[in-house]
């Protein structure tokens, strides 16, 4: 089982990953080999077993709705790339909406 | 991409020959003391990211814990829309990149909400008679939910560079995240299908009822001019009769009540434009113009995001105890329609008369009005009467008026102990609104009690009499109708301000009739 | 003497400092020279922390100086995996995405060290975000295996063990996702556990795949790896899948060691093509070590336990795809390509691009695919079902024994780079280790002797059911035992990469 170059350039582009044209290849070439490792998968009779998410089986854990101190704009902002009006400047954004 | 001169049918004509689908997704931001999943605050106004922590600012090794508060709020909801609450539902990651977004994934919920299957009765007035000749009037309309969920909201960005500080040309964004993590829950209907030509207006009336709705709950304070209460509406178009549904668009962030109804009408017409003409609908999000009323095509869902939604695995499942559910579905403030219902029978009103104080924005006040003592029928009269003239005139809401139901029932109760009389109870009225003082100031500072005290009264009385001895004489002679002319004299002389009934009962004894006799 | 004091165990160590017989300063000075001497060749840290470690071995001994009792493990140096936060110290995860990122708060394991007058000599070497089993991904460059200093030292956590087997620090912390305690510790001859998941809080640990990850001690004794574990557990309100129950006995297991009337499974399908005869052969005779000693050794087979790689590498990415998303350029972290005519996403996508390695960018395209819609259900949807079945094939093997044996890994340590550019052969490394991750029960890596072939440790792996921490102890004390007094000396005495003078 290959993947096609395409639906990984697709793949790269949902993951917001700006691979070159060789790297593409290559990952390619390594992307199909572990899908058809892992596609193995499909062997297995499972219908009507239910699909795990949590393997310890824990319910309702909660938190009270009490104010708890904050890290303060300083240290939020401490480490950012870029910073103006105590916000987070980021490049621009294309329009979602 | 923009089509302001998109071709419109107008609105009777496309509903004539269309019938409309309409759908609504509103989200309720919570009014929970921290957020969703964690203890930061949500107060408004704090200073950009002063209200952050690792888990809401997402940084690496962070992890969610769920608000048992902002559960609560949620199955309040669900309960109060009839809906079922699951016995067992999880989060879910929906992925997707966006510098608003810190974990660049939304913990929300998809196939397991926690609320599903409810409805809400909405109604509204149709103007229309209905069939076999009934008359027109308050029509009821079941608005099905489909479920209702809780998810987290985004930072927010303010765009810089562009010419309007909207995202479109902005250089570049700033971003703050003191929202991002505050608790959201979304409501989403079923198709409503059956309004016909009502669809703008079961679409507000929808709105209207679950702000309403909420608002009785306690959970948030619903402002759609805050953006606590927003909402998308989904509109689609089939052809009378073909029993066919049609591709739906769907408006986002509309933010009144007005613009509701307006992004309906608007869709509606512009479909209709399209179909007449032998065109597709489009799949896509179109935004509202609240100026203009008109939308605009946006992203278009015809390339729908994948979302990759999975369970959150950070979080366990959410199973509410079936004695939890009891005790919330006990503990639940009485709703908006129950108390429709419990005031329009302890009022006595008809539908229509009930349907007249809901339209007019008037039940609060009206509520509040004979909670200060006034009687029902003084509250009803003064804010359906003379207030929403002045309303109307000043184009605002009733509720925008400067003057409180405690005023008006403090004018309600001076009428009443006959200390006003309903023309000088107007113009106390427009002294409130003018900002003059409290009822009981303006009546001393304007000396607009009624004159009842017989000393003074007499002497007017006897003035009256004087200036008009040919109308006396009628009234001696027992024409007792005649005593209306000589009260207009007295009232004139006074301004308005005798007391009329006490006036026409001294005319009267003076002039040797019966003062208990009437016209 | 220094090589003394680096000699020790933690438990001897937190022994002398609480008599007296030595100060935490200089306990943590002969580490810090230790590394000095040899992790240019080790490369075992990322970052040595020489003034914080040295200002909390002082603060220990004024501790001591003013009457104070000192915990289990109050001032014993500690390598920490460079995956949990420290607000005093970088966090890389071993990626230059973070690189120079020094978070603002600690994890909460971070702090319970702290709390325990543990001293954290500096942040461990490791696979880039944990995904790898030999610490060649990462982005500073590999550890070496202190046995042979041209072999890996296993992964993802092969810095924490490459320093407690090099005698940098007598213990260290990594994360289990899919083997990456349990693997390096058996290549590198140590002790190495995965807790019960949920046993140990994931608060402040860089995620890779969250329902996987599982923070747990190194040592190089059973007995110091259940003190690590008792002071790093714990139920934590701050982690929703943190277990709410009491830490299991762990340190009184470890010290009773007993296995008699214990019965003991052997998986058949944990065995087999690609198992290095030597580290079968070793397996062997700790299996018959076991039954010497009174314990009951039955087959058990769980068959879906074949399928659990192929499960594992479709959840784990598919996680892992998620997770990572957050490393976007906006926050914190890398930034490339912001020339200020570039959008946000172009800015991401470089700087990912350039700022992830390869192993990396393969699980998240390979959990982007697994979790799309179409296939979805083919895949993430059907890894999970695998894993009910995986958990049903445990369940069910509980009820015969008490606890499960095998390999902890198939080879010896492999040379740096024989594998680095073959992932698959790279993943056949946590065949052993994953079906536990996906079962959340607890696991132990135990030395059980060299392989004749090489001279290379080989790990011995218990599996007990969830909760049930405390019989992977006791076993793994017991095996501890008898090879120790049968060959006369510690393993590590074995070592030939960089001696311990």
């Amino acid at each position: 089982m290959s993947i096609a170059r395409e639906e990984v350039a697709h793949l790269a582009s949902l993951s917001r990953l700006a691979l070159g044209e060789e790297e593409l290849d290559h990952l390619a070439g390594q992307l199909g080999q572990i899908i058809a490792a892992v596609a193995r998968i499909q062997d297995v009779a499972a219908d009507g077993i239910p699909a795990t998410s949590h393997a310890v089986p824990l319910v309702n854990v909660f938190r009270d709705d009490v104010e708890v101190p904050c890290l303060g704009a300083e240290k939020a902002l401490a480490q950012a790339p870029a910073v103006e009006q105590q916000r987070f400047r980021v490049p621009r954004i294309l329009a979602e909406d | 991409m923009t089509d302001q001169l998109a071709t419109l049918v107008p609105y009777d004509e496309a509903v004539s020959r269309y019938d409309p689908l309409i759908g609504l997704e509103t989200h309720v931001e919570l009014g929970t003391v921290t957020k969703m999943f964690c203890g930061c605050p949500t107060r408004f106004g704090a200073e950009p990211n002063s209200q952050v922590c690792p888990v809401c600012l997402g940084l690496p090794g962070s992890l969610p814990v769920a608000s048992r508060a902002a559960i609560e709020y949620t199955i309040r909801i669900g309960l109060a829309l009839n809906c079922s609450i699951a016995e067992n539902c999880r989060f879910a990651r929906k992925n997707y990149f966006y510098p608003d977004m810190p974990k660049d994934f939304q913990i929300s919920q998809y196939d397991e909400p926690l609320c599903t299957d409810g409805w809400l009765d909405v109604t509204l007035d149709d103007p229309e008679p209905g069939p076999g000749g009934s008359a027109g009037g308050p029509r009821q309309f079941r608005v099905e939910i489909e479920r209702v969920h809780l998810e987290e909201d985004t930072g927010k960005s303010l765009h810089v560079g562009g010419a309007t500080g909207r995202i479109h040309g902005a250089d570049y964004s700033l971003v703050d995240y003191n929202r991002a993590g505050i608790p959201l829950v979304e409501i989403v209907t079923k198709p409503v299908a059956g309004t016909g030509a009502l669809a703008p207006q079961v679409a507000k009336a929808y709105v209207t009822e679950l702000r309403d709705l909420v608002r009785a709950l306690g959970v948030s304070d619903v402002r759609m001019e805050e953006g606590s209460l927003r909402c998308d509406v989904n509109t689609s178009l089939s052809p009378r009769g073909s029993g066919q549904w049609g591709t739906r668009t769907e408006t986002k962030n509309v933010n009144s009540l007005r613009s509701v109804e307006r992004a309906v009408r608007y869709e509606i017409e512009r479909q209709a434009a399209i179909l007449d003409a032998g065109g597709r609908i489009v799949q896509e999000t179109r935004h509202l113009h609240e100026v203009s009323g008109i939308t605009t095509a946006g992203r278009s869902k015809e390339e729908a995001q994948d979302y990759r939604y999975f369970p959150e695995p950070d979080l366990v499942p959410v199973a509410p105890p079936a004695d939890w559910v009891a005790q919330i579905r006990a503990a639940l403030p009485e709703l908006p329609t129950a108390r429709r219902s419990r005031l329009q029978q302890e009022w006595g009103l008809s539908d229509l008369d009930m349907a007249a104080l809901r339209n007019a924005g008037a039940l609060d006040l009206v509520t509040e009005t004979v909670a200060a003592g006034a009687t029902p029928a003084d509250a009803r009269k003064w804010w359906l009467g003379e207030l929403s003239r002045r309303a109307n005139d000043s184009g605002r809401d009733l509720a925008d008026l400067p003057i409180t139901p405690a005023q008006v029932a403090a004018v309600a109760g001076l009428v009443a102990s006959g200390t006003l009389n309903d023309k000088l109870a107007r113009q106390v009225i427009d002294g409130v609104l003018a900002g003059q003082g409290t009822p009981d100031e303006i009546v001393a500072a304007r000396g607009l009690a009624v004159v009842s005290d017989d000393g003074a009264l007499s002497a007017v009385v006897d003035e009256a009499i004087a200036a008009h001895p040919d109308v006396a004489q009628k009234i001696r002679d027992g024409k007792v109708a005649a005593a209306g002319a000589l009260l207009g004299a007295v009232m004139k002389a006074t301004r308005g301000q005798a007391d009329a009934t006490r006036a026409r009962e001294l005319i009267l004894e003076r002039l040797g009739q019966d003062p208990s006799q009437r016209q | 003497m220094d090589s003394e004091l680096t000699g020790m165990t933690a438990a001897a160590l937190a022994a002398a400092i609480a008599a007296g017989e030595v100060s935490a300063a200089e306990v943590t000075d002969a580490h810090l020279a230790r590394i000095g001497a040899v992790d240019s060749q080790v490369r075992a840290f990322l970052h040595v922390a020489a003034d914080s470690a040295r200002a909390a071995a002082r603060a220990v001994d004024e501790r001591r100086a003013a009457g104070q009792v000192l915990g289990p493990l109050a001032g014993v140096p500690l390598a920490l995996k460079d995956v949990f936060t420290t607000e005093d110290m970088p966090t890389t995860c071993g990626s230059r995405i973070l690189d120079g990122w020094q978070p603002p708060y600690d994890a909460t394991i971070t702090r319970r060290l702290r709390a325990a007058g543990v001293v954290i000599l500096g942040k461990a070497n490791m696979d880039e975000f944990a995904m790898g089993s030999s610490t060649e991904n990462s982005a500073f460059g590999p550890s070496h295996n202190p046995w042979d200093l041209s072999r890996v030292p296993g992964g993802s956590s092969g810095g924490s063990a490459a320093a407690v087997a090099g005698f940098e620090a007598p213990l260290g912390i990594g994360t289990d996702t899919g083997g990456s305690i349990r693997q390096p510790a058996a290549v590198c001859g140590i002790v190495g556990v995965k807790p019960t998941y949920g046993g140990s809080s994931r608060y402040g640990v860089v995620a890779f795949a969250s329902s996987l990850d599982t923070p747990g001690p190194l040592a190089r004794t059973v007995l110091d790896a259940a003190l690590l574990h008792e002071v790093m557990s714990g139920h934590d309100p701050c982690d929703s899948t943190s277990v709410d129950a009491p830490v299991p006995p762990v340190v009184a297991a470890a010290r009773q060691a007993d296995v008699s009337g214990l019965r003991v499974g052997v998986v058949p399908e944990l065995s087999g093509e690609g198992y290095q005869p030597g580290v079968m052969a070793r397996f062997g005779e700790a299996v018959e070590l076991l039954e010497s000693l009174g314990a009951k050794i039955v087959e058990v087979s769980c068959p879906h336990f074949s399928y659990a790689l192929p499960a594992y590498y479709l959840i784990a990415p598919s996680e892992a795809s998620s997770n990572l998303a957050r490393f976007d350029a906006m926050r914190y972290g890398l930034r490339v390509g912001d020339d200020g005519t570039r959008s946000a996403e172009e800015v991401m996508s470089l700087t990912r691009a350039q700022g992830f390695g390869a192993e990396v960018k393969r699980r998240i395209m390979l959990g982007t695919y697994a979790l799309s819609s179409g296939y979805y259900d083919a895949y993430y949807g059907k890894a999970q079902q695998v894993r009910t079945l995986i958990i049903r094939d445990f369940e069910a093997a509980f009820e015969q024994v008490d606890v499960l044996v095998s390999p902890t890994t198939p080879t010896t340590a492999f040379p740096i780079g024989e594998r680095a550019d073959d992932p698959i052969a790279m993943y056949l490394a946590d065949l052993c280790t994953i079906p536990s991750n996906l079962a959340g029960n607890a696991a132990l890596s135990v030395p059980c002797g060299l392989a004749s072939e090489d001279g290379l440790p080989v790990g011995l792996q218990i599996m007990a059911p969830v909760l049930a921490d405390d019989r992977i102890y006791r076993v793994g004390a017991a095996v501890e035992a008898v090879l120790t007094e049968r060959r006369g000396h510690p393993l590590l005495d074995e070592a030939r990469g960089i001696g311990h003078d």
